[in-house]
């Protein structure tokens, strides 16, 4: 019994911090198990393991986003290297759809938490900025699987898109200006009409579909 | 005005068509030509009476024989002309529908066929129109239909498609039987049946005109998808009810098992409609692998087996509509990988045209006929039958969207709802089906009427004021205007972490099944399938179209200043060089259809061109003005001349792999090749050039703007300008320029840290900068 209390409180306080309901943190504490081993932590190789995630293309930075303490509303920098269930859940938090009583402020926020989300991705020496070269690299992984399109190609695709931000966001370039790189602003500012806050979600169920071979959700 | 002088002109010769009397000699009985043999006339009696001694006739007129063709055409261009009149005024169709102004046309016309007691052609009967006027127009809404909206809300679409009109087709039913026993409207000998029947026919939505406002407000695109797909769906409901309540109209006794049959009978015709079309899909896509050396009846194949999968499916009396929009979705997407761009734009254009004729002489003779049946007025009947169809519908949407909203992510508010309540209107579908309503129902002109008159009503009350309130209310809208690499390369991003992520926690969602189904595709659909089946990324490909897309409109900027007696002047091995290097290294480049396309217009590229034309007027401003030996014209001559050709080639479509023409230093050979295409006095200086670049290459790898640009722009570079001033490098580099990738690209080199951190070495340079250019003016 009172070990349900205190997992209650946990959860409680889990919730409150992520906003999951507690069948969805219950489902993802049993996956959290699974991955883990039964263990407290979660380190990058158990990550690495899942069988499913090495066809994507960027597992890569999937995975360091876990343990990127950017994502974890703390303020802090640097990386992890092992996480527990809490960094787990935050990284997760990332994910949520907004709901019919979402206002547009809470709204707002979800699509800056989550284009934030992507900006570190891109941004792996958390200098605040994206480089040309974190771009490419990110454009790169991403076309690996294409196959046929190789380094040059993704090399111009990232040149194009950043020459699109910097023409878009700093319209009145002079030829001798520098354009450092992509800052947060600027990275919303060319993502502004995704709708971000809808689009960017994963539906958390509150059933268990970790052992369910057919569960799935559609919209 | 001008525009109205050949309708009236028509419409006159339309009329003495059909009565030639008057005006023109009884055509019928005269042959073309009327030899007779001369006839000797006798003293006595004659067997015969004499012959008429006739001449040669010089003129003689066949009327019948062309009749049916004539008309046809006559009437199709009337309602053309008055299309085109719609838009002398374009305030008018902001504020009036297409839809509605086309239905008033038709009454003015009916107007005038009825005053001179003239009957309209047969246009309604069942066959001509589901066998020919309704088939264009579904192709044309399955062919442009919205793919990724579709499937993330194609739940929705079905839900709303299938039981959406079942509930409406029954409640209004049951409404209007009860009306019918009360005695005063004198509709007592209409039964449960046949009540039923009629509402079947009017619950079916087509809100053509709607739609048109919704694209151009720019609903959000769940609500437009969901309009959109209803209106196609929903025609396996009404087909199945249609047939069944026929059917049930003629027996006295409905029995539990005919309810069970009418079920069974719907999955057979909505699976086997979706069946037809899946299967005639993958056909003509297999079939157009084939197509490469007959270019020319490349969109033949896909008209043709859209038409077979309609035809097929009316054989065996399942959803054709399902079928042909089942089959324009599936073999769309490979089907446009596999033929040439012009056969694309045939296709696409052809397609447009057919559904904008199809719909334009439906809603025409919608007017028409409307005069000239002869109607039996009910005026219960007939307002509690408007009453109850919207009622219905509201109600039906309401109680539907609160069903499934928990299943969706972005759930429809009650503005959404209010749109797609509102959004209901009636159009030619039911009109067509209340014409083939089986003679023996008693009340059939009554019917016709209810469902004119509904037709009428909300199209023209609808259909007007659906913009305003839509305006009003601030429906949540979609920004469409994305068409930028960046949203292209995070929108994969974003799908690959979602994707990720499920993965991780094990939880799936469409993602996961769109992934698996990429990858099936991949794997095994597109080597079938496609020709040259090597899997493009989105976003090399919109890359690829936004750089030819540049061309053409840098093309389109000075062609104006071609002088076309220039190129005379090229010597005519560079001129096959030119070709062949050009020719070589065309792309194939896939226009992707844009999101959304307008109803009534071709897919429209403005989007992306504003990009492009932004990326180009901040790189225009950063060339220096002094640099150029024309300060007039905003590119330099010798662009000119180099694009003319670049027009030319690009306008053939020439498939080159990228991977091929990469190569180690592609820049080397494209100096080589741009070489002729520079300005006549500096040809001689081509040799010099040649000797310092190349080393006897063969492999004509131009690099492309996605092949390998850092090498090209290093090693070239080293040695050819390695003495050179950056400034007059650039200004001469720009000269220079004529590789219409490139053009893009355009910035003096002193711009080149644009961005760039690293260093000047050749290897990191900014690719898209100035390609290295020999310097014809430094010897």
């Amino acid at each position: 019994m009172g070990a349900k209390q205190t997992r209650a409180e946990k959860y409680q306080d889990l919730m409150d911090k992520t906003g999951f309901s507690p069948e969805q943190i219950k489902n993802l504490h049993t996956r959290f198990q699974q991955l883990s081993d039964n263990e407290e932590t979660i380190s990058r190789e158990d990550l690495e393991k899942i069988p499913a995630l090495a066809n994507n293309p960027i597992r890569k930075q999937i995975i360091e986003a876990f343990f990127d303490k950017r994502n974890q509303h703390q303020n802090e920098v640097g990386a992890f290297q092992e996480i527990g269930f809490e960094q787990f859940l935050m990284v997760m938090s990332h994910f949520r759809p907004p709901t019919l009583k979402t206002t547009e402020e809470e709204k707002e926020a979800m699509r800056k938490e989550k284009l934030r989300f992507l900006f570190n991705m891109h941004d792996t020496d958390n200098d605040g900025t994206i480089t040309l070269e974190e771009y490419r690299k990110v454009v790169e992984e991403l076309l690996k699987k294409s196959g046929a399109i190789g380094l040059e190609a993704a090399k111009a695709i990232a040149d194009a898109a950043m020459l699109e931000v910097a023409s878009t966001n700093v319209p009145h370039m002079a030829p001798e200006d520098f354009y450092e790189g992509i800052t947060f602003e600027h990275f919303e500012q060319i993502l502004k009409g995704l709708e971000m806050e809808s689009r960017m979600h994963i539906r958390f169920l509150d059933v268990d579909t970790t052992t369910m071979r057919c569960g799935k959700s559609k919209s | 005005t001008d525009a109205s002088c050949p309708p009236l002109l028509l419409l006159l010769l339309l009329l003495l068509c059909h009565r030639p009397f008057p005006f023109f000699p009884p055509a019928s009985s005269l042959p073309l030509v009327t030899i007779v043999p001369p006839i000797k006339p006798d003293n006595g009696p004659q067997a015969y009476p004499e012959a008429e001694k006739a001449n040669l006739p010089v003129f003689t007129m066949n009327y019948p024989r062309i009749q049916i063709p004539f008309e046809i055409t006559l009437w199709m261009l009337l309602a053309s002309f008055a299309k085109i009149g719609f838009h002398v005024y374009h305030k008018i169709t902001i504020w009036v529908p297409e839809s509605c102004l086309l239905i008033s046309i038709g009454l003015i016309v009916g107007a005038i066929m009825h005053s001179v007691h003239e009957e309209p052609p047969a246009v309604l009967t069942s066959n001509v129109f589901f066998l020919y006027m309704l088939p264009p127009i579904v192709l044309d809404s399955g062919y442009f239909m919205p793919t990724r909206p579709f499937f993330e809300n194609i739940g929705t679409v079905l839900w709303f498609a299938v039981v959406g009109t079942l509930w409406n087709s029954v409640g209004i039913g049951m409404s209007l039987f009860a009306i019918c026993q009360i005695e005063a409207f004198g509709v007592q000998d209409i039964n449960l049946q046949e009540n039923l029947l009629f509402a079947s026919i009017i619950s079916a939505v087509d809100p053509v005109a709607v739609l048109n406002v919704f694209e151009d407000v720019n609903v959000n695109e769940q609500l437009y998808i969901v309009v959109f797909g209803e209106c196609l769906f929903n025609d396996a409901v009404t087909v199945v009810l249609y047939n069944m309540f026929s059917f049930v109209a003629e027996m006295p006794v409905v029995e539990p098992v005919d309810v069970f049959l009418g079920v069974a009978r719907f999955f057979v015709v909505g699976l086997g409609g979706m069946g037809f079309g899946i299967l005639f899909g993958f056909v003509a896509a297999f079939t157009t692998r084939f197509t490469s050396k007959v270019r020319e009846i490349e969109p033949l194949f896909i008209f043709m087996y859209s038409y077979l999968a309609y035809l097929v499916a009316e054989l065996f009396s399942i959803s054709s509509i399902m079928a042909i929009v089942t089959c324009a979705l599936t073999m769309k997407y490979y089907v446009e990988e596999n033929v040439s761009q012009r056969s694309c734009t045939t296709i696409r254009h052809v397609v447009k045209m057919l559904g904008a004729i199809s719909e334009t002489l439906i809603f025409f003779f919608l007017g028409v006929v409307t005069i000239t049946t002869e109607h039996e007025w009910n005026w219960g009947y007939i307002l509690f039958t408007l009453l109850f169809a919207f009622v219905w519908r509201g109600l039906g949407v309401l109680v539907l969207t609160q069903i499934i909203n928990p299943f969706r992510t972005i759930p429809f508010n009650l503005k959404d709802q209010f749109g797609l309540a509102y959004g209901g209107l009636r159009g030619a579908i039911s009109f067509a089906l209340a014409f083939t309503l089986p003679d023996n129902i008693g009340r059939k002109q009554l019917f016709v009427t209810a469902t004119i008159a509904i037709i009428l009503f909300t199209v023209f009350l609808q259909g007007i004021s659906i913009r305003p309130l839509i305006e009003f209310i601030n429906v949540r809208r979609t920004n469409r205007n994305l068409g930028t690499i960046n949203v292209e390369i995070h929108c994969r991003l974003m799908e690959h972490t979602i994707a990720g992520i499920e993965d991780l926690c094990g939880q799936w969602s469409h993602f996961y099944w769109k992934d698996k189904f990429m990858k099936f595709n991949n794997r095994i659909l597109r080597r079938i399938l496609i020709r040259d089946s090597r899997a493009e990324s989105s976003i090399v490909a919109l890359y690829k179209k936004l750089e030819l897309q540049n061309a053409m409109e840098i093309l389109d900027t000075v062609s104006g200043d071609i002088k076309t007696n220039t190129f005379k002047k090229f010597l005519a091995a560079d001129l096959r060089n030119m070709h062949d290097i050009l020719s070589k290294n065309m792309y194939k480049i896939r226009q992707r259809t844009v999101a959304y396309t307008n109803k009534h217009a071709l897919p429209n590229d403005s989007q992306t061109k504003e990009i492009l034309i932004r990326r180009h007027a901040s790189i225009r401003r950063s060339l220096r003005p002094g640099s150029f030996q024309s300060t007039v014209s905003r590119k330099t001559p010798p662009k000119a001349h180099s694009v003319w050709f670049l027009h030319e080639s690009l306008l053939e479509e020439v498939a080159y792999p990228t991977r091929r023409s990469r190569s180690s230093r592609p820049a080397r050979s494209s100096s080589r090749a741009m070489m002729p295409l520079r300005r006549l006095d500096t040809l001689t200086e081509a040799p010099s050039v040649d000797a310092v670049g190349d080393g006897g290459r063969t492999d004509h790898g131009v690099s492309r703007t996605d092949s390998s640009y850092s090498d090209s722009h290093a090693a070239p570079r080293r040695h050819i300008n390695s003495s050179d001033d950056q400034d007059s490098g650039s200004v001469d580099n720009l000269r220079n320029n004529h590789h219409e990738a490139q053009e893009e690209e355009e910035q003096p080199s002193s711009s080149s840290p644009v961005w760039a951190a690293e260093p000047r070495d050749g290897t990191t340079r900014n690719p898209l900068l100035r390609r290295p250019q020999w310097n014809p003016k430094k010897k």
